[in-house]
């Protein structure tokens, strides 16, 4: 009964920590953004503070890296039970430009499960309102895989079974002609 | 006096008006030079691969399932929307939109995959697309030389599984 209180309070007020595990920067300057007031997510409850342990919501920016992802697993293991991860940049959905080095790992998915992705480098402020609505609920989402397929093939097929050989040459015997 | 300041301060917040953008109630348009996510186009993708080649995140992936099919598959999750494929696409296939509102909650809502028909020259065994002058090049050639019957004739005996060519050339490692 508390877990089912917990969960229907927890969209009210997200309180949010600021985790950059080796990003550029450019995404925490578009986070900081996102709380000056011409952006005012407080009018949504959103809160920053300063330690995981206060924290609902955390903002992975940056890849994980060799050297911080045990510090991004003990900051994600330090929150409170009903918790959210956001993963905002690309170098946090997917890895970043430098997703082959070696000290890169890759997404931040590696390391901790990721909730709600914000691609973008950096992402709009808007793109992580948005991004937080979505989570909210107060909006839906917009993106969907999109995806081309040929229904059919515009030449005759072969297989292999039907070839046979005739003298020097070798006869392809039937042709299924798909448009016909 | 502390009163009078306070009054002051008041003043000025009534002055400066409010700034807050209503912003996921209404929507707010980007800067016309602004880059969203690329949106491919399979009717006009000719299956080059040059956005594959020059994409710096590595994100479109060029692959041929088999002679006919070739797919492309943008996945869009560490893309930067830099343009650059949108720049050397040559059939301009590939626009970037203004699109950016791409929060998601799975990773592969950002995946785009094309299926292309890629046509074989009958001569050299290259692949193009097909609406091209080099159309002509699928038909003519070697593989209705008998036409009364309607049959292919390959003049190889490579294409039977039990002569295979690829034993001949027997590489030896150290």
């Amino acid at each position: 009964m508390l877990e089912n209180l917990c969960r229907k309070m927890f969209g009210r007020s997200l309180w949010v920590y600021h985790a950059n595990s080796g990003g550029c920067n450019g995404c925490d300057i578009e986070v900081l953004n996102v709380l000056t007031p011409y952006y005012d997510v407080e009018r949504f409850g959103i809160k920053l503070v300063g330690s995981p342990r206060h924290a609902d919501v955390m903002l992975c920016q940056g890849p994980a890296m060799r050297s911080t992802a045990r510090a991004l697993r003990r900051a994600y293991e330090a929150m409170p039970a009903p918790k959210l991860v956001f993963a905002i940049g690309g170098c946090a959905c997917g890895g970043g430009i430098w997703h082959d080095s070696y000290a890169v790992l890759g997404p931040v998915e590696k390391v901790v499960p990721v909730n709600f992705y914000i691609p973008g480098c950096p992402p709009r402020p808007e793109a992580i309102i948005y991004g937080v609505a979505v989570a909210v609920g107060l909006v839906n989402k917009k993106t969907a895989p999109v995806q081309f397929k040929q229904l059919e093939l515009p030449i005759p097929c072969y297989h292999p079974a039907d070839l046979r050989g005739q003298g020097e040459m070798v006869v392809y015997e039937k042709c299924e002609k798909p448009w016909e | 006096m502390s009163l009078l300041s306070k009054f002051k301060e008041a003043m000025i917040g009534l002055k400066a008006g409010r700034v807050t953008l209503p912003y996921p109630a209404q929507s707010r348009p980007v800067a016309p030079s602004f880059r969203g996510r690329p949106i491919f186009d399979a009717n006009k993708c000719i299956g080059c691969a040059g956005c594959a080649n020059n994409c710096p995140a590595r994100e479109i992936l060029v692959f041929d399932v088999c002679q006919e099919i070739r797919i492309l598959k943008y996945l869009g999750r560490r893309c930067t929307y830099c343009g650059r494929c949108a720049e050397v696409c040559p059939e301009k296939a590939i626009t970037m939109s203004r699109e950016f509102e791409t929060a998601t909650d799975q990773i592969s809502d950002l995946s785009q995959r094309l299926e292309l028909f890629m046509s074989t020259c009958q001569r050299c065994g290259r692949c193009f697309k097909e609406p091209t002058p080099l159309e002509v090049l699928k038909l003519k050639g070697y593989r209705f030389d008998d036409l009364r019957h309607d049959r292919w004739v390959l003049r190889s005996r490579a294409y039977l599984e039990s002569e295979p060519v690829v034993d001949d050339i027997k590489i030896e490692l150290d």
